[in-house]
């Protein structure tokens, strides 16, 4: 028998840590029990960290959610001793249907597919699991133009939001002639709300080092970086181990497989700045400079890092291409649609019944990603709409929620694919207050270098902040929609030129909600604390006096099992009063 | 000239020889040795910065500009325990901002500020990447999920509790 853990960052922040001693403790309690320990990378059941499979000598698996020590001795007394599954904490079971299936049955996993599997610090799990395979075949059977046109073939677009063909930029970087090449990986997920390649990164290192080795031999290139975030130490350190066993088997280094063909790669930690996710930008941080972008041409493909021809591409669109090699084009053409080939991750999160990772074929379509994969919204609230892209990105609208997930498709909403961000929104939720979230997000992060960026987002800001305060005025509407016009027509780069969509889609769906705000001075959402008002309503109020005590700032005053009064001029509406209400007597205005 | 360096001795330099004994000094090194700094001193001193330029030749300016332009670089020192308050999409809309509010009340500092005592410092960042607990915060290396404004005061309570009084 074997007690598998999800070592994910979501299951080590939920304490998957605690859970993986207590088994351990509890193993070596019961040196007879015939069961071994291991570890994985996430099981993309984020909502249910932390997350323990086990898997029975037969093959019978059973995954259980939100395991704690407790859980663990239960689970360890009852099925691992007892041979019978704790049915109440179950999520996925080979031994019958469960509620939570519908999180699997909807995704196809391609790129995934070791995720949540292998131990992703063993490499012979790796192996044994199909990595190196397409690696093996590209580098002993093929030439270089080969690969290239397999990958065309496959109609691969770079998953790292602009959906360039990477057949296509392979070939580019192949063609200049150079006594040295590069090639990157783009590992600087900054797209807040938006986990991805962490969870590759972190459950199957060995698929991206695979890529990198085969987009190497195929452009030209024997070094290979990985800028990956700092904020990732856990993708960070496994893609470290990864890349010393991969030296140590011959994956990596000098002579590679016996083939002749040389590759080092290298990490390069990031330093906290969203506009490295630009690949001219990401180059001049591997340099050592401020990481601020520069014109093209030269692309990066002619001059890019250390002004020699180099490639970049993201995480996902690298772990994929081993399998694309080693399956062959015809069948990743088969997933998708005719235009967008394949399948894309998915960080499903917000106000998601189930979120977590979702790996589904290019082509489904929201509500199926939303609806069926993530269960719909948390708080059983309507759906309002869903924000796609990160601060590149916009808001979809419920009723667009049939929209098909493809490149094409998604650009005509006004958002666009991304990497692969998908936040949930109910009605909760400000689309006015979403918008200026996201351009506080841009302002800070605009490297300063063009002035339309630099400035014009930091006026929209403002216009946005009156908005959200009660101050807007007419006219700042059509003042907004002036300003990021501007601002994408005059932006160096891709962080400038998209950096209005938050703001621009939500006007393009919300106008009621903005128009709300201007002249009506109402939040509809009641989210926007200038615009709100608590209220406590004497005859729901029994005076049970908590609401008073849990008052941060003491605004609420009455005597026990008395009606309470709130004083508007020391209220911060924070709204504590309203949760801690058993009653339903305080609401909002 | 080099203002605490002098008085401080070879001691206080010694982290930052180990770390330049590992380059070669070249400026694509910059921003690893920086990180090293960091992670040595808890933050980037000027008289580290300043030896910095000497050994590598690379000016001072630039070595700033690099510095100022990353957010992870610190040119403060930070307080015993450092708090970061998630403030990616998934935490915004489950309420990162009144989770802030809570903890800048609670300890008496703005984001971006050191308790007097040294205590802690209280911070934003933009994603940690857990979305589905949203919200977060970390205090060190610990994460603290699916918080509520009351929660996350009953972490620091608990902590001066622990640790002593305010």
């Amino acid at each position: 028998m074997k007690i598998v853990i999800g070592l994910g960052s979501c299951g080590i922040a939920s304490g998957g840590l605690k859970v993986k001693e207590e088994f351990e403790k509890l193993l070596s309690a019961n040196p007879n029990a015939g069961a071994e320990l291991a570890e994985t990378g996430c099981m993309g059941m984020c909502y249910k960290e932390v997350n323990v499979e086990i898997i029975e000598d037969g093959g019978r698996s059973t995954i259980y959610g939100e395991v704690d020590a407790e859980r663990a001795r239960e689970i360890f007394e009852n099925h691992v001793l007892g041979g019978k599954p704790v049915e109440d904490y179950v999520v996925r079971s080979s031994y019958g249907e469960n509620e939570h299936d519908a999180f699997f049955n909807g995704q196809y996993r391609y790129v995934l597919d070791r995720c949540g599997k292998i131990n992703p610090e063993s490499i012979d799990e790796a192996i044994a699991a199909g990595a190196y395979r397409g690696a093996e075949k590209a580098l002993k059977t093929m030439t270089p133009e080969e690969i290239i046109d397999e990958v065309l073939k496959s109609g691969l677009k770079g998953r790292g939001g602009a959906g360039f063909p990477t057949g296509q930029k392979w070939k580019f970087a192949r063609a200049p002639k150079a006594d040295q090449k590069y090639i990157i990986c783009n590992a600087d997920e900054g797209d807040p709300g938006a986990f991805m390649n962490r969870s590759v990164l972190e459950g199957d290192p060995h698929a991206v080092i695979e890529g990198l080795l085969i987009g190497g031999y195929a452009i030209g290139a024997t070094e290979g970086y990985i800028y990956a975030r700092a904020e990732y130490p856990l993708a960070i350190k496994r893609l470290k181990i990864a890349i010393a066993q991969a030296e140590e088997r011959g994956y990596l280094g000098k002579n590679v497989m016996g083939t002749g063909f040389d590759f080092h790669l290298h990490i390069k930690e990031g330093a906290g700045a969203f506009v490295c996710g630009e690949e001219t930008a990401l180059i001049a941080s591997i340099e050592g400079q401020r990481g601020m972008p520069r014109m093209r041409p030269p692309f990066p493909a002619n001059r890019g890092l250390f002004g020699k021809p180099s490639n970049i591409n993201n995480v996902e669109t690298l772990a994929v291409v081993g399998r694309i090699i080693a399956d062959g084009a015809e069948k990743y053409t088969t997933l998708g649609t005719e235009k967008s080939s394949g399948t894309k991750v998915f960080a499903l999160a917000g106000k998601v019944k189930r979120g977590g990772l979702a790996e589904v074929p290019l082509g489904t379509t929201l509500r199926d990603v939303i609806y069926g994969i993530g269960g719909g919204t948390v708080s059983g609230k309507p759906l309002k709409a869903v924000q796609m892209g990160g601060p590149s990105g916009g808001c979809i609208p419920a009723d667009l929620l049939d929209t098909p997930i493809d490149y094409d498709t998604l650009a005509a909403t006004g958002a666009i694919m991304g990497s692969g961000g998908m936040i949930v929104m109910d009605e909760d939720n400000c689309m006015v207050d979403i918008a200026r979230y996201f351009l506080t997000f841009i302002q800070s992060e605009s490297c300063g270098k063009c002035t339309f960026c630099r400035i014009g987002t930091r006026r929209m800001l403002e216009i946005l902040t009156r908005i959200t305060k009660g101050e807007g005025q007419e006219g700042d509407i059509e003042l907004l929609e002036e300003l990021a016009m501007q601002i994408k027509r005059s932006s160096l780069c891709g962080l400038g030129q998209t950096a209005p969509n938050p703001v621009l889609s939500t006007i393009r769906y919300f106008r009621d909600e903005y128009e709300a705000h201007i002249r009506d001075k109402k939040c509809p959402a009641h989210q926007c604390k200038a615009l709100i008002r608590y209220e406590i309503h004497e005859d729901k109020c029994v005076g049970c006096t908590v609401c008073a005590r849990k008052c941060p700032v003491e605004a609420i005053s009455g005597s026990a099992k008395k009606p309470h009064t709130i004083d508007q001029e020391k209220c911060i509406k924070c709204g504590i009063c309203k949760s801690a209400c058993r009653f339903d007597a305080i609401t909002v205005d | 000239m080099c203002g605490k360096c002098c008085g401080k001795s070879e001691a206080y330099l010694k982290p930052f020889e180990d770390i330049m004994a590992d380059f070669e000094g070249k400026e694509s090194d910059l921003i690893p040795i920086l990180q090293r700094i960091q992670a040595a001193y808890g933050y980037l001193p000027e008289d580290v910065i300043r030896e910095l330029s000497e050994r590598t030749g690379i000016f001072v300016t630039k070595i700033m500009g690099v510095a100022t332009f990353y957010s992870q670089f610190r040119l403060e020192p930070i307080g015993e325990h450092t708090i970061r308050v998630c403030f990616g999409t998934a935490c915004h809309v489950n309420g990162a901002e009144a989770i802030a509010d809570a903890l800048s009340d609670e300890l008496k500092v703005p984001v971006g500020g050191t308790t007097p005592d040294g205590k802690f410092t209280l911070e934003s960042v933009a994603c940690l990447g857990c979305c589905s607990l949203a919200p977060v915060i970390t205090i060190d290396d610990e994460t603290y999920g699916r918080l509520t404004a009351d929660k996350a005061r009953d972490i620091i309570r608990d902590m001066y509790a622990k640790e002593g009084a305010k």
